[in-house]
């Protein structure tokens, strides 16, 4: 492996940090950790300049008036966009995934987004809030992802992004996909955290950061979080039945 | 009161009280919300009818409301009979059946849920009213914080009127919603949990910190200085006039001595002596089973309630740094279905102690655990937690239903 020390930028704690985001990074830190790969988790504040040199990126989620001016300043800095442009991987949820489009809808009118994902979103007619699961995309080689949403937006998908998956329950982008990927840039609805409750999703995302191929990366014991993954997807069963 | 009541009202009042003994009795719950709703069917002005020409004190805020309502009744009831909602059914049907059931009080202490503050500042009058602080909570179904403190803000505009407010002034949510009020009595109640008040509520701005003190530089709302606060190591409350109050409470932690300092400024504002009053604090060992000391097997239950990412890291400062602990996490209804915020809580303090974990989410708690580096045992219940630990003292943290759970286990003990 290439790197000795993984720089992770957690972007934005003081405005998008909701649904336990600070969970992703967590989890990340501890994955890389157990196979030996330090990590130095750097919190950015939307005051503060985003660091250039980061190995990954992540944006979490929050109400209408922080993530407004989440996406001025995101705008202004410059760097998440170069940090996509250079392939960095980069994890967006909800708000923060939204602000990744080309524009979103907050405060009752839309606002210009950071364009590094080819997607729109606006309003839906009721909030979505609840389980949601996918078969997730097979290129992406993570499996059926489950999380928890809670959201008033609908994400359009434009054609230069893939959905991340496709919806089994729950309502995600607008009902049949879930979240989109581009290169190195994933964005979802699913809190949870995402990653606590996906770690393929987040072992995708350190093989990215590395340079690796997942497969490449010694497998960890994930009994816990495959038991957890278990049990949310028999809950939602059990619900339909 | 009682005898100013219509025929009417005294009706639905009787209907009340039987169907709350008859919810009690089948073993349902305590009754305070079907009497409520039975009451409040025959006649829709009750609790305003109740209310009338009593003292109410209204308590409110995300964290330690149960509590700080305990402690206020126990405070004012050193000069009179006071009605409370001691079962902490704390929305207008539970506010109901606590003045019927206490219709000679003169006096009210009533917990009120953060939502229902508008309509019960219309319908209780109160004299009084403490906003304690305001963080995340519920997340899947309540509204968001700020929300929350701007509709209070709203509120308190309109009908506050000659109203005083006892409000946290280490809350800059609470501050906001308070300062619109011309009289507020501000204390010192601290801020565990900050996350939700990185910005100014009023602008948006960031608010810088240093130690206890916070201010927006934009807009300049700041902290206001307190009448009152907890001082020489937490062992007494200093009131207004510098005087001090010694506290010996029951109650663990630093949030409950900030708690009793708010108690003690509202019962001063009835005309309590607080010197009258602290004893009175001491008293106080559980509140609706939160803190009760159970045993069983040579095991020394510890219980604690704590609902939310701030009530969590609360419980954590309380507990003595030895024994075994028990978490037990649910997520029904009243719970939030959503169970990410337990990644808003540090676990690491925990580490190298015994852990066991238990509830309907014990699952979600393992991987939280395993994150945080934490070694833990999963156990499918209180019981199986109880066999698992030596005997001895034993802390147990649980968010709400699972905090109910246990108490049924341990006889509904209070």
């Amino acid at each position: 492996m290439a790197l000795s020390t993984l720089r992770i930028v957690w972007l934005y704690p003081d405005l998008l940090s909701t649904y336990g985001d600070r969970g992703n990074l967590l989890v990340l830190a501890h994955r890389a950790r157990a196979r030996g790969i330090d990590v130095e988790p750097m919190q950015v504040r939307s005051d503060q300049h985003i660091p250039h040199t980061a190995d990954m990126y992540l944006i979490g989620g929050g109400e209408d008036g922080p993530q407004a001016v989440a996406a001025d300043r995101l705008l202004q800095d410059g760097a998440l966009s170069r940090a996509a442009e250079a392939g960095k991987p980069i994890l967006a949820i909800c708000a923060g995934y939204q602000l990744l489009g080309a524009s979103f809808y907050a405060n009752g009118r839309a606002y210009e987004g950071l364009n590094i994902l080819d997607l729109r979103s606006d309003r839906g007619p009721s909030r979505a809030v609840g389980e949601i699961a996918g078969e997730s995309h097979p290129q992406l080689g993570i499996g059926p992802i489950t999380g928890f949403e809670n959201h008033g937006g609908r994400t359009h998908l434009g054609e230069a992004v893939q959905p991340l998956a496709r919806v089994t329950a729950g309502v995600g982008n607008d009902g049949t996909t879930e979240g989109a990927w581009a290169g190195h840039v994933i964005g979802t609805y699913m809190h949870g955290p995402g990653l606590a409750r996906n770690p393929k999703l987040a072992d995708l995302l350190l093989a990215w950061a590395i340079g690796v191929d997942p497969a490449q990366l010694p497998p960890l014991d994930d009994g816990w979080p495959e038991r957890l993954r278990h049990e949310r997807f028999t809950a939602l069963q059990t619900a339909a039945q | 009161m009682s005898a100013n009541l219509t025929p009417r009202a005294k009706f639905a009042t009787t209907l009340l009280r039987t169907a709350a003994a008859l919810s009690r009795a089948t073993g349902r719950g305590d009754g305070s919300v079907i009497g409520g709703r039975v009451g409040l069917i025959v006649e829709p002005r009750l609790l305003e009818l109740l209310a009338e020409g009593r003292h109410v004190v209204l308590i409110s805020g995300t964290n330690g409301k149960t509590t700080t309502t305990r402690f206020t009744t126990a405070a004012l009831e050193a000069i009179g009979r006071v009605a409370t909602n001691s079962f902490g059914a704390n929305m207008p049907t539970g506010h109901t059946t606590a003045l019927a059931k206490a219709p000679k009080a003169e006096y009210a202490a009533l917990e009120c849920d953060e939502h229902y503050l508008g309509q019960l500042l219309d319908a209780a009058r109160p004299k009084v009213v403490a906003l304690l602080n305001l963080s995340r909570d519920q997340l899947d179904r309540a509204m968001e914080v700020t929300a929350l403190a701007a509709k209070w803000r709203q509120t308190l505009q309109a009908s506050a009127g000659q109203t005083t407010i006892v409000a946290n002034a280490d809350d800059p949510l609470i501050v906001w919603a308070a300062s619109v009020c011309e009289r507020v009595v501000w204390v010192a109640a601290g801020q565990s949990w900050t996350a939700d008040s990185a910005i100014c509520p009023n602008c948006g701005a960031h608010l810088d910190r240093f130690g206890e003190f916070w201010r927006c530089t934009n807009c300049g709302l700041n902290r206001p200085s307190p009448q009152w606060s907890v001082a020489h190591q937490g062992e007494a409350v200093v009131g207004p006039d510098g005087r001090r109050y010694d506290l010996r409470l029951q109650l663990p932690g630093r949030v409950n001595r900030a708690n009793a300092a708010t108690a003690l400024a509202i019962a001063s504002l009835f005309g309590v002596d607080p010197a009258q009053a602290a004893p009175r604090l001491t008293e106080v060992a559980s509140v609706a089973g939160r803190y009760a000391k159970v045993e069983r097997d040579g095991r020394h239950l510890r219980l604690l309630l704590a609902k939310n990412p701030a009530g969590w890291l609360e419980s954590f400062d309380m507990i003595d740094p030895v024994p075994p602990v028990v978490l037990s996490l649910n997520a029904r209804e009243v719970d939030g279905f959503d169970t990410s915020w337990i990644y808003d809580v540090d676990f690491t303090s925990l580490a190298g102690r015994k852990v066991v974990v238990t509830g309907d989410r014990r699952t979600d708690l393992a991987v939280r655990l395993e994150v945080d580096g934490v070694d833990f045992l999963v156990v499918d219940d209180i019981r199986a937690a109880i066999a698992a630990v030596p005997p001895g003292p034993v802390e147990v943290v649980a968010n709400y239903t699972a905090f109910q759970d246990i108490r049924a286990e341990f006889n509904r003990v209070n």
